[in-house]
C-alpha cells in the first residue's frame, strides 16, 4: 500500500514554496517515512527551522512547530528540549543557517550533546536570498556575491560536529531517499546530539551559476563529490580532499544533556549528593 | 504574612521570578546582572525548573523563549549590550506574541560603555529595543522591595498581554545589599496570572484569531493542540502570509493590545504604575525613578526642612507611561517640576510629550556616578 503522507502534513499548505525538482522535498518526505518508523506521536514531536527555504520545513509538518529566526535554531530547540525533555524535537536549517550565522549554536549544541535531531540542508548555497556564496559553497564555484569567483575555504560541517563532540554524525544525499530514510531513522533513536549533513540540490541558484542548471545536473554533480564511507577510507589522502564520505561517520554513547540535568535536580532537591568530576568518569 | 529578607536587588528578581511559577531560565553572563542568574542556577533545580548557560546573549534568549513557546515560563537577565544583541529574538517574542521576562540591569554605555557603574541610559531601548512597530510593557524598580515585587508583576503582565516584559533594574539597586519587606507569598501564589488557552474543538484553534487590542490564546505545547510559531506576519492559525489586511491589522493590534488598553484602562493592571510622595501639597515636584527615586526621597525631606515644599513623582511602569497623571503633574506643577535621571534626558523627553512644554529643569547624569541628593536639592533651589 502506498504511503500515507498526508497524516503528517499540513495538506492545506500543499503545494510547497520549493522551487520544482528541490530536494527540500525529498527530505521532508524523508524525515515523515522516518517519523512514521519511529511511531512517534505528532502530538509530542517539535520541529523547528530558521530562515531560508529550509525554513519552511516546519510549516508544513503537522506537529508543533516554530519557525524562528536566522541561525537561532538550536538555541531555541535547547529550550524547547530541555523545558520538556520527553518531546522528540527535530532541528531544520540550511547550511547558511547552521554554519555561518547559527554556527555557534551548531558548536554548542554538539557539545551538550542534548538530545535533539539537527538535519541540515546543505545545499551548497543562499538560495532563497538568489545565490549568495554559503560556508559550503565549493572554493572555485560562482555564486553572485562571488561575481569573479569563491576563494572562501568549503567547509566539513560533519567533521565540525564532530570536533564539538556531537556523538552521533552522519552524511547522506538526497538521491538516495531509502537509504537517507535509513539514516534518519537512526539518528532519531539515538540519544543524544543527532547531526546530519544532507547534501541536496538547488540547481535554480547554485545550478545557474554553475552550469548546472537542471536537477539531474546538479544530483549528478552531488554523486560525484561524495562516497561511502568505506570506499572513503580507501582512498588516498589527496583523492579523500576531493570527496565527501558518507554514512554514519560517528555514533557513540555518551550522557545526554537532559539525562545529566537530572542529576542536578536530584543533587539541589538532596536526593543525591553534590555532583563532582568522579560522576564524569562513569558517564553521570 | 509579610517576609523581611537581607538581600540584594538582582537576587531578589531571581527570586521572584521563581515566585511567580518561573520554570526555566536561559542566559549568559554580563555585568552587573550575573547575579540574576546565579540565583537561578541555585533555586530552579529545587523546583524542578531548568537552567542553562548559554553559548551567547542571543542563545540566551532564543532557548528562553523556545521554552515560553511550549508553555512553560521563562526568563532571562542580561544588560544593555545584552539587550543589543537579543533585540532580533525579543522582536520574535513581540509578533509572535510569546511571554518572557526579561531583567535589564542597566549599565553605562553605549556599547561596553561603563560595565560595573550605573545608568538608566536604557531606557529608551526599552521602549523600542527592536526593529519594527509594537509596543513594549517596562516596568522599572525603585527600591529592593520592587525588584521582587515588580519581576512578580512583570511575569503577570507577560502572561496576560501575551509579550515580552522588561524588568528595569540599575547597577546601584541590582547590587544594593538590604532589608527587603516582600508580600505574603501565598498572597503572591493566588495572585499568579496564567496565559489563557482554547478548549474547544482542536479543529477549531486558531491562536491569532482574536479581536482587535486582544492578545493571542497559544495554548501549551504537546497537549493535543498543534500550531505554528513564526516570526513571518501570520493569519488567524499562526501560518505565514503577506495579505495587506491582515498585515494592518497584526500590527495595529500588537500595538493597540498594550498602548490602547492602557489608555482605556489608566493602566494594564490593578497595581500602582506610579509613587507618589508629599506630593499632595508639593509647590515643586521632582521626578526621579529607579534608584534615582531613593536619592530623591531625601532631597524632598532636605527641601523640606529647608522650607521648601518639594513633592515625589516617581514613575514604576515606564512604558506605556502614566501619562495621564503625568498630564495632571504638568497642569498642577507648571514650571516647578525638576526631572532627574541617569541619562541625556529619556524619560525627560516622555514628560515632555505628555504635558506638550519644557519648561521644566533637569538634572542629568551619564558619567556612571548616582546622583546625590544635595546635588538635587541645590538645583531645585536655584529654581526656586
Amino acid at each position: 500500500m502506498a504511503f500515507n503522507y498526508d497524516k503528517y502534513l499540513r495538506v492545506n499548505k500543499m503545494p510547497t514554496l520549493w522551487c520544482w525538482g528541490c530536494g527540500d522535498g525529498v527530505i521532508l518526505k524523508a524525515t515523515i517515512r522516518a517519523i512514521d518508523k519511529m511511531g512517534w506521536d505528532m502530538d509530542n514531536v517539535c520541529v523547528v527551522s530558521g530562515i531560508g527555504c529550509s525554513g519552511r520545513f516546519s510549516s508544513y509538518i503537522n506537529c508543533n512547530t516554530i519557525h524562528t529566526t536566522h541561525g537561532r535554531t538550536v538555541a531555541y530547540a535547547t529550550g524547547v528540549k530541555l523545558a520538556n525533555p520527553s518531546v522528540n524535537v527535530i532541528v531544520v536549517a540550511g547550511d547558511g543557517d547552521g554554519l555561518a550565522i547559527g554556527g555557534n549554536h551548531t558548536i554548542h549544541g554538539c557539545r551538550r550533546n542534548i538530545d535533539l535531531n539537527f538535519i541540515l540542508i546543505n545545499n551548497f548555497i543562499y538560495g532563497l536570498t538568489n545565490s549568495q556564496t554559503s560556508p559550503t559553497t565549493p572554493q572555485g564555484m560562482w555564486s553572485v556575491s562571488a561575481q569573479n569567483g569563491n576563494i572562501d575555504p568549503t567547509f566539513n560541517a560533519c567533521n565540525l560536529a564532530i570536533g564539538a563532540g556531537a556523538s552521533f554524525v552522519a552524511r547522506e544525499t538526497m538521491i538516495d531517499p531509502k537509504k537517507l530514510e535509513k539514516i534518519l531513522v537512526k539518528g532519531f533513536s539515538h540519544r543524544g546530539f543527532s547531526f546530519f549533513d544532507i547534501m541536496s540540490n538547488c540547481h535554480i541558484n547554485l545550478g545557474r551559476k554553475n552550469k548546472m542548471a537542471n536537477a539531474m545536473e546538479n544530483l549528478a554533480w552531488i554523486d560525484s563529490i561524495t562516497t561511502p564511507l568505506k570506499k572513503w577510507e580507501a582512498l588516498s589522502p589527496e583523492e579523500q580532499l576531493n570527496k565527501f564520505p558518507t554514512g554514519v561517520l560517528r555514533e557513540v554513547e555518551q550522557a545526554e544533556y537532559c539525562d545529566m540535568y537530572d542529576q542536578v535536580i536530584a543533587a539541589a532537591q538532596g536526593k543525591r549528593g553534590k555532583i563532582t568530576q568522579a560522576d564524569f568518569a562513569k558517564k553521570i | 504574612m509579610a517576609r523581611e529578607v537581607i538581600s540584594t536587588g538582582n537576587e531578589l528578581a531571581s527570586i521572584a521570578a521563581i515566585d511567580a511559577g518561573a520554570m526555566f531560565f536561559s542566559g549568559y553572563p554580563i555585568t552587573p546582572s550575573s547575579e540574576v542568574m546565579h540565583v537561578a542556577s541555585d533555586l530552579l533545580p529545587e523546583v524542578g525548573g531548568k537552567f542553562i548557560q548559554m553559548e551567547d546573549e542571543i542563545a540566551g534568549i532564543a532557548a528562553a523563549l523556545g521554552a515560553s513557546m511550549t508553555g512553560v515560563k521563562s526568563y532571562t537577565a542580561t544588560s544593555g549590550p545584552g539587550i543589543s544583541l537579543k533585540a532580533e529574538q525579543i522582536g520574535l517574542g513581540f509578533i509572535a506574541e510569546v511571554p518572557l521576562v526579561i531583567v535589564n540591569v542597566m549599565r553605562g554605555g553605549p556599547s561596553t560603555g561603563l560595565p560595573t557603574r550605573v545608568s538608566q541610559a536604557d531606557i529608551g531601548q526599552a521602549q523600542y529595543p527592536t526593529h519594527g512597530d509594537y509596543a513594549s510593557i517596562t516596568l522599572c524598580a525603585g527600591s529592593l522591595s520592587e525588584c521582587y515585587t515588580e519581576t512578580v508583576r512583570g511575569f503577570n503582565l507577560a502572561e496576560k498581554y501575551m509579550t515580552p516584559v522588561f524588568v528595569l533594574l540599575d547597577e546601584t539597586i541590582g547590587h544594593m545589599h538590604g532589608k527587603a519587606v516582600l508580600p505574603d507569598l501565598e498572597e503572591i501564589k493566588a495572585n499568579i496570572v496564567n496565559r489563557a488557552t482554547f478548549d474547544g474543538p482542536i479543529d477549531e484553534y486558531k491562536p491569532y484569531k482574536v479581536p482587535m487590542n486582544k492578545p493571542a490564546v497559544l495554548n501549551k505545547m504537546f497537549q493535543g493542540y498543534k500550531h505554528h510559531v513564526t516570526g513571518l506576519h501570520h493569519g488567524d492559525e499562526g501560518f505565514p502570509t503577506e495579505d495587506a489586511a491582515q498585515c494592518e491589522f497584526n500590527i495595529e493590534r500588537l500595538v493597540g493590545k498594550i498602548n490602547t488598553v492602557a489608555k482605556e484602562n489608566d493602566g494594564l493592571d490593578d497595581l500602582p504604575d506610579y509613587e507618589e510622595y508629599m506630593l499632595e501639597d508639593a509647590e515643586v515636584c521632582l521626578i526621579a525613578y529607579g534608584s534615582i527615586g531613593l536619592g530623591a526621597y531625601e532631597a524632598v525631606q532636605k527641601l523640606r526642612a529647608e522650607g521648601i515644599k518639594a513633592g515625589m513623582f516617581r514613575p514604576i511602569m515606564l512604558w506605556p507611561s502614566p501619562a495621564k497623571k503625568i498630564a495632571e503633574i504638568g497642569a498642577k506643577f507648571k514650571d516647578k517640576i525638576f526631572i532627574t535621571e541617569l541619562n541625556m534626558g529619556q524619560y525627560s523627553k516622555e514628560i515632555e510629550r505628555i504635558i506638550k512644554r519644557d519648561d521644566f529643569t533637569t538634572l542629568l547624569k551619564a558619567n556612571g556616578r548616582p546622583i546625590a541628593p544635595a546635588e538635587m536639592v541645590a538645583k531645585v533651589k536655584e529654581m526656586m
